[in-house]
């Protein structure tokens, strides 16, 4: 079965993977950029914080690789449906922004107030900090889901 | 120079041996020379940054060209029939899948990692020349085994495991390797050998370093999986593409052998 030859169709537009490829690349970036910019560069929430408890560390290991094999594996997927003439342009970026907008949101709820892995920066008034962070992760979803609808317009699924 | 030599008499043979698994292969062997050259010795001998970085290219980058340039399947090509069998049988054997398994490459990399720094045996190393190469062979072999199983090729592997599974054992250990970068950062292990600058130093070369080798890895992976050429709908379904290649590999050896 896997060395069915590969069907003859013609290159078409592939909305819902495309959207889904894109969405794992969203998720990645976001989260590279969490991490590159936020633990590296400011250095707000640090490489390592001896107050984190062993769970944390755990969990921060596990995002970064997750965010690695995210961008890679997306990247790859990507290729593979421009390659055959599948990708979807505008499903995609709306796909991009839901997963970032997704990603940031729910690390400023669950990884910041629910779990309390680490806060967005210390020994400052939280909340200013806080509220920008899930703002920004709300706007991004709402850019894709507007984009998402545009989408839906211009080429019914 | 036995791969070069053989490389070459696959090409006086009139068959053809890529030029970039040579380039790979040779990628591999200087990244070694590199390691073992008498300044990076040197260094790593009393400082722990030097040994890690010494660690990152012969225990994860020089193993990434050594397994791409698949010396096993131009050791099967080129060896007598006999001895290429020799070969084949023990590839197919149980001690090479269990050992060859992702998750057990995994535990014998990361976990010796984790065994040489969070315990007093790095500072025992530091003294005694003999379990010190032997470290720096278990590094380089557990290194080859892993980038092999996680790969399953281009050498053949008789008993790959489905891309799920190498890309979930992939991910944890990246992870672990991470984890274990952060642990030594921040409580300075191994303990006694160096200062708390040095150590934390080291564990960001550990750190950055192993992440450059991972995503290379990962970066192999994918790109064999898109070179297969799969269309497909979905994470399982794609997987088809290097799975269904990696089914093949046990006919290629077949084909080799015969």
């Amino acid at each position: 079965m896997p060395d069915a030859p590969r069907p003859a169709a013609p290159p078409r537009p592939d909305a819902r993977r495309s959207l889904g490829v894109a969405a794992l690349l969203g998720v990645g970036l976001m989260a590279a950029v969490d991490e590159v910019v936020f633990h590296q560069l400011l250095r707000w929430h640090h490489f390592f914080d001896l107050s984190t408890p062993a769970v944390g560390i755990i969990s921060d290991g596990l995002l970064h690789a997750f965010e690695l094999v995210a961008l890679v594996s997306g990247a790859f997927l990507a290729a593979d449906l421009l390659r055959r003439g599948a990708w979807a342009g505008r499903w995609a970026w709306a796909g991009g922004f839901l997963g970032a907008g997704g990603f940031q949101l729910f690390d400023g709820i669950v990884d910041h107030k629910v779990l309390r892995i680490h806060q967005v920066r210390y020994g400052v008034e939280l909340l200013p900090y806080d509220v920008a962070w899930n703002a920004v992760g709300l706007a991004l979803l709402a850019v894709g889901a507007a984009l998402a609808v545009r989408a839906r317009r211009a080429r019914p699924a | 120079m036995a791969y070069l030599a053989a490389a070459r008499a696959q090409r006086r043979a009139g068959r053809r041996w890529a030029g970039g698994r040579t380039a790979a292969f040779a990628g591999g062997v200087a990244l070694l020379a590199l390691a073992a050259a008498p300044p990076l010795a040197a260094w790593a001998h009393g400082d722990l940054r030097g040994h890690m970085v010494q660690h990152v290219l012969v225990g994860m980058l020089a193993p990434l060209g050594l397994v791409l340039g698949a010396p096993v399947a131009l050791a099967l090509r080129t060896l007598p029939v006999p001895a290429a069998r020799r070969v084949t049988r023990f590839l197919r054997g149980r001690v090479v899948r269990v050992v060859s398994h992702p998750a057990t490459a995994a535990v014998l990399n990361v976990g010796g990692m984790a065994v040489l720094y969070l315990t007093p045996l790095y500072a025992a190393t530091l003294h005694a020349p003999a379990l010190h190469a032997l470290v720096h062979l278990h590094v380089l072999a557990a290194g080859v085994l892993f980038t092999w199983a996680v790969l399953a090729g281009p050498d053949p592997a008789p008993h790959p495991a489905p891309l799920a599974t190498r890309l979930g054992v992939l991910t944890l250990a990246i992870a672990a390797h991470a984890v274990l970068g952060k642990l030594m950062y921040g409580y300075g292990w191994p303990c006694g050998v160096a200062g708390a600058a040095e150590v934390q130093a080291a564990a960001q070369v550990m750190y950055y370093g192993g992440d450059l080798a991972e995503g290379l890895l990962l970066v192999a992976l994918f790109a064999r999986w898109y070179r297969a050429g799969r269309t497909a709908g979905g994470g399982a379904a794609a997987g088809g593409g290097v799975a269904a290649r990696a089914r093949r590999a046990p006919q290629d050896l077949r084909r080799v052998r015969g």
